[in-house]
């Protein structure tokens, strides 16, 4: 968030190591970059019908962003597109500057979220290639991540073992808001597939899924709806925990995108001491839930957490695991993390590489 | 294990309808009708279900009935264990379920009169809560101001999951009127169920929807915030009861963040998040979401960077904790005062204020 302050680019020298970012948002430059790997038939739908979400809005989010398309205004390539199309300027502004030897992209505008599921597929696998086409295959160090059908747990395994063994894909990725909690079993052939094929599932926050987005219905302001995904992805993984997810997929892990970490002690606290009472419910649980929490949930850091002091980030970060942090910008986000400016001093070198690079690189695989 | 002192206040206690017959007498011939000619059933809601572990502690659930239904074996088991000066009663029971605003009112107004009759005028610790039948909020100010005349009602009591967020303008008579007449406004954890228990949705379990309060009490502090609703009534104090305690340092961070981010969006709210958070909003005690070791304790009442926040509690008769340890260990006995004493006696004005007139 630092940019909102200094509006003026300006690019830090001070990380020299190479680090992941873990939440890169890439773009299509027109509306109709994904027609030569769309059906036609999906053509006519789109400009026919256009993109049909769980809200009512034809264009556009329900709740206007802070900045258009919630970006960075420096972020704009200057051969025209939204922020985050250009491969080109992407390298000029963040791969190159940062020494990013691993960028996980994250694409938002897909087909999730969709009501029409077949649409949804179509779209999915559509941005799945469009991933290679424009992007993995164009900079080594960017690795992909596969969308899916979310509602349609069936379709959504196909398209991952479609791509088992790509090394152009490093994650499956969904988003924290769905029509169900994320653990209910309807969403269970996403993991099956995903563990098959050895990939770790990311969550990122954000998305529509019908219901309203706090218990007591719909608030009025784009800031509750930002603050709103840490208490969402709260609900997401307590359910996930709580359903078995974990259990029945031992070897399954999963990302924590973009929702904050902070909350993680707190919310691993509030479930052992309600298991405690209320085991008998949930008997298929074989340990206490925060120990499901340590072995199988990362975390991105962006938004970074940011207490004024210092001292209460650390001793959270030790609640936590510093083996389980995943540094990502968020690029081209508003609320970019300028890699330089989010970890205080007063941190060991090894945690410190850990941080920045050695954590992404042992999940996903990469060299 | 910390020792509680005597003359504390315990500000969530439970008392029970034993059904919803035993409001009957509170009602008009109409709604006397209405419930025995329909055959309407009891109002127990999904949040505390009877024989929930959670609901009653083991050693407190009584051979029969409701646990909270008996006022000696409250006084036994809570006021007279703790030695408590004032407690304060929050009825949870299920009023707030019934979507007819009209017979909202009725048993709203029912379970008022029947408080004040069936406790609180038979042991003079006890102190009430007003609930209101937050569909109308014509309505709720009305019977705030019916009951307020009574100076032992001290609070006004709201669901953490109700038909809107708390800070939603339309409320805002609610809080006027709170204001003016010296009552705080209670926000207790469980659901009006009217909209779905978390934000994606049903979940499968009562232990998911226990453990999402504490996710609605963060999302309506949100609210509640932005809104500016303390810009508007500063002396306006707010509880969170049974909300649990340990997510708020890092929720006020991220919360913090966004609000230096996007302020332009809310430009009323003139504060920080965290000021306003000390000023206006309170959490009970119970119950306490960390582990039981005090080096972790310790850490988070750093966390809070605040010893006004916490009021006690036993939340009687839900199973929060064992024994006599309603206090978490390696407290001070400056933290244990303040909790236990003043920090109640500051956010409940009209606590004193009882003593000088008979109701």
């Amino acid at each position: 968030m630092n940019v909102q302050f200094r509006p003026e680019p300006s690019v830090s020298t001070s990380i020299k190591t190479a680090i992941a970012d873990c939440d890169i948002h890439p773009a299509r430059a027109t509306k109709d970059e994904l027609y030569p790997l769309l059906e036609k038939r999906w053509h006519s739908h789109l400009e026919t019908y256009g993109i049909q979400a769980y809200h009512g809005m034809m264009e556009g989010p329900p709740y206007p962003k802070a900045q258009p398309n919630a970006s960075r205004r420096d972020a704009w390539p200057p051969e025209g597109g939204p922020q985050g199309s250009s491969l080109s300027f992407m390298q000029k502004q963040l791969l190159d500057p940062y020494n990013v030897a691993l960028g996980v992209l994250n694409p938002l505008a897909t087909g999730q979220g969709l009501r029409n599921q077949d649409f949804a597929a179509a779209l999915c696998a559509a941005i799945n290639d469009w991933q290679i086409e424009k992007w993995t295959s164009k900079d080594k160090r960017l690795k992909g991540s596969i969308v899916v059908a979310n509602e349609d747990g069936v379709t959504a395994a196909a398209e991952i073992r479609k791509r088992a063994g790509d090394p152009n894909f490093v994650q499956v990725l969904l988003l924290s808001r769905n029509v169900e909690p994320l653990g209910q079993r309807r969403y269970w052939p996403v993991y099956e597939a995903a563990q098959e094929i050895g990939l770790p599932v990311g969550i990122h926050a954000f998305g529509f899924g019908g219901n309203p987005l706090t218990p007591s219905g719909w608030p009025s302001f784009y800031i509750e709806e930002m603050v709103g995904h840490a208490q969402c992805q709260q609900t997401v993984l307590a359910s996930l925990v709580l359903e078995g997810v974990f259990e029945r997929f031992p070897k399954l892990k999963m990302v924590m995108i973009e929702a904050g970490f902070g909350w993680a002690p707190s919310l691993g606290w509030r479930l052992d001491k309600s298991f405690e009472r209320l085991h008998s419910e949930v008997p298929y649980l074989k340990r206490k839930p925060s120990e499901y929490i340590r072995d199988h949930i990362w975390w991105t850091t962006q938004p970074m957490e940011d207490p004024e002091r210092r001292d209460h980030l650390f001793q959270t970060i030790e609640w936590i695991g510093w083996d389980k942090l995943l540094f990502a910008t968020d690029y081209p986000h508003w609320d970019f993390d300028e890699p330089s400016r989010v970890l205080p001093p007063g941190v060991s070198e090894a945690n410190r590489e850990a941080f920045y690079l050695g954590n992404a690189k042992k999940l996903y695989g990469v060299a | 294990m910390t020792s509680p002192i005597p003359g504390g206040v315990d500000c969530d206690l439970h008392p029970a309808v034993p059904h919803l017959t035993s409001l009957l007498p509170y009602m008009n011939d109409y709604w006397r009708d209405q419930v025995t000619t329909r055959g309407m059933t009891d109002l127990v809601s999904q949040s505390y279900p009877t024989n929930s572990p959670i609901s009653s502690r083991p050693d407190w659930r009584p051979a029969q009935g409701k646990p909270g239904a008996d006022l000696a074996d409250m006084q036994k088991q809570a006021l007279d264990r703790f030695g408590v000066r004032y407690g304060i009663c929050n009825p949870l029971y299920g009023v707030q379920m019934v979507f007819s605003e009209d017979m909202q009112d009725a048993f709203c107004r029912a379970l008022n009169d029947w408080l004040a009759k069936e406790w609180l005028d038979k042991d003079a610790r006890l102190r009430g809560s007003i609930v209101i039948p937050t569909q109308s909020v014509e309505k709720s100010v009305a019977e705030i101001e019916r009951c307020a005349k009574d100076r032992r009602f001290v609070q006004v009591l709201m669901l953490v999951m109700g038909d809107m967020p708390l800070g939603k303008r339309a409320y805002w008579p609610i809080y006027a009127a709170a204001e003016r007449l010296g009552l705080a406004v209670g926000v207790h954890a469980g659901s009006a169920y009217h909209n779905p228990p978390t934000s994606v949705g049903w979940g499968s379990y009562h232990i998911e929807d226990y453990v999402a309060q504490a996710t609605a009490f963060q999302t309506q502090l949100t609210s509640l915030i932005v809104e500016g609703v303390f810009a508007r009534h500063p002396k306006l104090k707010m509880v969170m009861l049974e909300s649990g305690f340990t997510w708020l340092p890092a929720y006020l961070w991220r919360l913090h963040k966004f609000w230096r981010g996007i302020r332009m969006e809310t430009p009323w709210v003139d504060r920080a998040p965290l000021e306003i958070v000390r000023s206006n909003i309170r959490f009970s005690l119970q119950p306490v979401d960390a582990p039981p070791d005090t080096a972790t304790l310790n850490r988070l009442f750093d966390h809070m960077q605040s010893d006004e926040l916490l009021l006690f509690s036993t939340d009687y008769p839900h199973w929060q904790f064992d024994g006599d340890e309603v206090l978490p260990p390696g407290l001070s006995g400056d933290l244990v005062r303040k909790i236990m004493i003043d920090n109640p006696l500051a956010t409940y004005g009209r606590l004193e204020l009882a003593k000088e007139t008979t109701p």
